[in-house]
């Protein structure tokens, strides 16, 4: 049940992460690329009629990990209050900088939600990155000072940093160096992703200019993850056992860097969604190839006082969970159809959708 | 721990009481979108397809209010009541997460459909848009409220060694007594405050002489739903939701009506006091004899037991709080009864278009059934305590060990600064849609 269960809320977040990292990605395109209007219009009409129900799939992530795994809700979304409610209001940004804009025809208003919606989705998408650093560095359950837990073990306060920056250090920081360069390649990557989107679904005049940032930027992505496969070690120093293990997944990985390597003929292709399908891949590959890295744990402790969090220790009860499955079953049939009917109808270009001018 | 459990509570009490305000015109509101449309089809008068788009603009700002500070909501479980969600999350958790998945879905993905889908679909489909829309927040209003009942009727649980709670049946959810009472007497609180905010908009037009067929069109409808809906809201179902109360919770019960001492013979119902916490006590009181034992027991001479009879470890923790909320709500209920039947009086003589004083009224009493709305929720939360799940878990027990009062102070300010401004923004764009008036809307 438990396995069950994780592969339904990794599944749900790898899906956000997709559909609402295309959102973030079009934000930043629109701080740094979009100049004309129609651009922005463009861009602001690719994802207008997408971003709430892709917003949904955070919500359902969180209300399933709220379920499954109440432990890991608790001791988390309470060790890491701060970053977590920051998120939240940039949520909140994000959101009226997209859906007000359009209300009132002046330049100053509008200029004023654009930067709100391009530097949300900025910092959303930096902030994502530092939290899968931080799931994978792992945090001083317990708070354990000396050999002994000094809070209810296993809940924990992580401060937004410590003075050295780094993920080794006996008080960690939610940003360090490791989890902020985890940062820096979320953005990039979810930037490209949401160029490639913009590319898909609109006819804009930056489409052109989009394939050349995606394919110059893929050089600094595939640097970056190189290098971030060469410090994990600081971190984990084992991070393949488990792939040693389970063999099959390197399946994960493999998926991460067709991903990559399909992305460099960017600028050849003849159908607009393959770049979105491309970057897409090497999302979903770079998420499963990270979770599985360290399963079944969830959150790892740095100390041997307090064990880790894992799927197994963090559960609810048994009965709760088979009963779930019933209505989890029938729930996401129903999302699914709800999904095609709102692709199938808003299919193609859209740049003519009107978002925003009402 | 005091200081931290004061701004937890705060923060909680701040960001739902704020998010409310949204979800009940949201609800309420979908089902008077979906009639405007359907009258649209049955009759093809193209008045009310226009009056349907015209709320259709208030609604969707209104509804991306309701969803930015929802999701808050969803994640402060976990942030500031981590005790509380380690120990009930399989339970609450499971009401919770049904919620995002059957009704946040549908919504969303249909609104995007509904707003910007009347061409692409055509008007049958753009009705079941609607229909679906309408459908999503109701079910949300039902889980959420399914979740509620459960923190004041916990049922169909089990306690283990460890404390944690585990849900044992799962049909229990839905069957407690609780929720069907609770659920639709919310619902009508929102229809009760759309059909305000219908209303008192057609009365702006009419008194001010402009968009005057969409005035009359809005006064009728809302007078028509708010007449309805505010009968309802009272008898069955407040009835019924207070019949709950003191079954289940004698000790809110008896903080709700004010009553102290166990009178002998029937309870006195309060309709005017003020709760006195040091002589334990109501002053300078105007009550009516047995009313209270009648209507609750349906018997004049029942014994309804007075607060001192309860352990002081028992007593909701701000009497005065919840009685005045109570007395708020039931108060304004009785005077929205009264307006709406004087409404639809003129109505049917003919003579609502053109009677000013009514007008005045109804755009007047715009924010009442927000504060109405409000305070029954403060007298059901207010009832609760100090149980977090009533008779199991204390509020003090539920709240995050690790997160310092500091840092939820500060985040306490930062919501209170964000959400002012969204406020603002709210106000300031539905009256821009407002002035404009439904004669210029033009929906793609
Ligand atoms: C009785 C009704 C009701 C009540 C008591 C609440 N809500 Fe709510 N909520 C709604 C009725 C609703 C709604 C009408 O369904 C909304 C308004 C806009 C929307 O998307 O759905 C909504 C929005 C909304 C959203 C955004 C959904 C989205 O992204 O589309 C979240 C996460 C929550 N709510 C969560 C909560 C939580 C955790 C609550 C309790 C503490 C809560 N709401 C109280
Ligand atoms: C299903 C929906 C709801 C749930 C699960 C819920 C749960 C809670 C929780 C956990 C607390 C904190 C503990 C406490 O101080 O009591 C609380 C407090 C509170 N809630 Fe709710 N609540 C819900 C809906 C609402 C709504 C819609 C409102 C108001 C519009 C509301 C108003 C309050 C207030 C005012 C408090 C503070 C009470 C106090 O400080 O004594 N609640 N609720
Ligand atoms: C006039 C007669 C009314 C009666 C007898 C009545 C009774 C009640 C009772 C007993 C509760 C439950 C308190 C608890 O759960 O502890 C309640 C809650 C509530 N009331 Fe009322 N009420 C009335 C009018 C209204 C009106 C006019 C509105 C709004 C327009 C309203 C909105 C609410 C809401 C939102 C709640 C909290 C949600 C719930 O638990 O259902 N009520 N009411």
């Amino acid at each position: 049940m438990e396995i069950f269960w994780y592969i339904v809320l990794m599944t749900i977040l790898t899906i956000y992460i997709i559909l609402d990292g295309y959102d973030f990605g079009a934000g930043i395109v629109h701080l740094f690329f979009a100049k004309k209007e129609k651009d922005k219009k463009a861009i602001t009409s690719a994802i207008g009629p997408f971003w709430d129900a892709n917003e949904v799939w955070l919500v359902a992530g969180g209300g399933i990990l709220f379920f499954a795994f109440p432990t890991l809700y608790a001791v988390a979304f309470s060790g890491f209050y701060l970053p977590l409610i920051m998120i939240l209001w940039l949520l909140i940004f994000r959101a009226i900088g997209l859906e007000l804009r359009g209300q009132i025809k002046n330049s100053m208003w509008e200029t004023i939600w654009d930067k709100a919606f391009g530097i949300s989705s900025l910092l959303l998408a930096l902030f994502f990155g530092v939290a899968l650093g931080n799931v994978v560095r792992g945090v001083n359950l317990g708070m354990v000072t000396e050999g002994a837990a000094t809070t209810e073990a296993p809940y924990f306060f992580l401060p937004l940093w410590n003075s050295t920056f780094s993920p080794t250090a006996e008080h960690l920081g939610v940003i360090d160096w490791f989890t902020l360069f985890l940062g820096v390649v979320s953005v990039i990557a979810l930037l490209m992703h949401g160029a490639n989107w913009i590319i898909f679904k609109t006819n804009s005049e930056l489409n052109p200019k989009l394939r050349k940032v995606v394919f110059n930027l893929n050089f600094v992505l595939l640097a970056l993850v190189i290098i971030s496969l060469s410090v994990w070690h600081i971190i984990e120093p084992n991070p393949f056992h488990n792939f040693m293990a389970h063999p099959w997944m390197w399946i994960f990985p493999v998926i991460s860097f067709i991903g990559i390597f399909g992305m460099f003929k960017v600028k050849t292709f003849k159908k607009d969604g393959l770049g979105f399908l491309f970057s897409s891949l090497f999302l979903f590959g770079g998420l499963t190839s990270t979770v599985a890295s360290i399963f079944p744990k969830v959150l790892p402790s740095t100390n041997d006082v307090v064990p880790s969090l894992t799927i197994y220790n963090t559960a609810a009860g048994e009965y709760g969970l088979s009963v779930g499955v019933y209505w989890f079953v029938i729930a996401i049939v129903l999302v699914t159809i709800y999904m095609f009917v709102q692709y199938r109808v808003f299919k193609g270009k859209m740049d003519d959708v009107g978002y925003g001018d009402h | 721990m005091e200081e931290m459990i004061f701004y937890d509570r705060m923060q909680f009490a701040f960001t739902i009481t704020f998010h409310y305000i949204f979800p009940q015109l949201t609800m309420g509101l979908s089902l008077m979108i979906v009639y405007f449309k359907w009258k649209f089809l049955r009759t093809k008068v193209a008045k009310y397809n226009e009056a349907a788009k015209f709320w259709m603009k208030i609604f969707a700002l209104n509804f991306a209010m309701g969803v930015v500070t929802g999701i808050p909501m969803e994640f402060q479980f976990g942030t500031n009541w981590a005790k509380f969600s380690e120990l009930t999350g399989g339970i609450i958790g499971q009401t919770l997460a049904m919620e995002g998945m059957f009704s946040f879905f549908l919504e969303s993905s249909f609104l995007g459909l509904f707003l910007f889908g009347e061409k692409l679909l055509g008007q049958r489909l753009h009705f079941l848009t609607g229909f679906l829309v309408f459908l999503g927040s109701w079910a949300s209003g039902f889980l959420i409220i399914a979740t509620h009942s459960w923190m004041q009727h916990p049922v169909g649980y089990e306690i283990l060694e460890n404390g944690r709670y585990v849900l044992t049946n799962f049909s229990a959810l839905f069957s407690n007594p609780w929720l069907m009472p609770a659920f639709l007497h919310n619902q009508m609180g929102s229809v009760i405050t759309s059909s305000f905010v219908v209303a008192g908009i057609g009365a702006f037009y009419l008194l001010s002489n402009k968009h005057s067929e969409f005035g009359k069109l809005f006064v009728k409808t809302g007078v028509i739903f708010g007449l309805v809906s505010s009968i309802l809201v009272a008898f069955p179902t407040g009835d019924w939701t207070a019949k709950n109360v003191a079954k289940y919770q004698p000790a809110a019960f008896a903080g709700m009506e004010g009553i102290f001492e166990t009178e002998e013979g029937g309870a006195e119902i309060i309709l005017i006091g003020q709760p006195d916490m040091e002589n334990k006590r109501l002053d300078n009181k105007i009550a009516v004899p047995n009313v209270l034992s009648f209507l609750t027991y349906q018997n004049w001479d029942t014994q309804v037991k007075g607060l001192n009879e309860f352990d002081e470890s028992v007593h909701p923790t701000n009497v005065p709080g919840l009685y005045y909320a109570y007395h708020i709500m039931v108060g304004l209920g009785t005077i929205f009864i009264g307006l709406m039947v004087l409404a639809t009086i003129q109505l049917f003589r003919k003579k609502l278009y053109t009677t000013k004083w009514i007008l005045w009224s109804l755009l007047f009493m715009i924010p009442f059934p927000y504060i109405a709305n409000t305070t029954g929720w403060y007298t059901a939360e207010l009832g609760r305590q100090p149980w977090l799940v009533y008779d199991l878990l204390r509020t003090v027990d539920g709240i995050s060990p690790t997160v310092s009062s500091g840092n939820t102070l500060f985040t306490l300010l930062g919501f209170i600064g964000l959400y002012f401004l969204l406020g603002l923004l709210f106000l300031l764009l539905a009256g821009k849609i407002i002035n404009k008036g439904p004669e210029q809307i033009k929906l793609n």
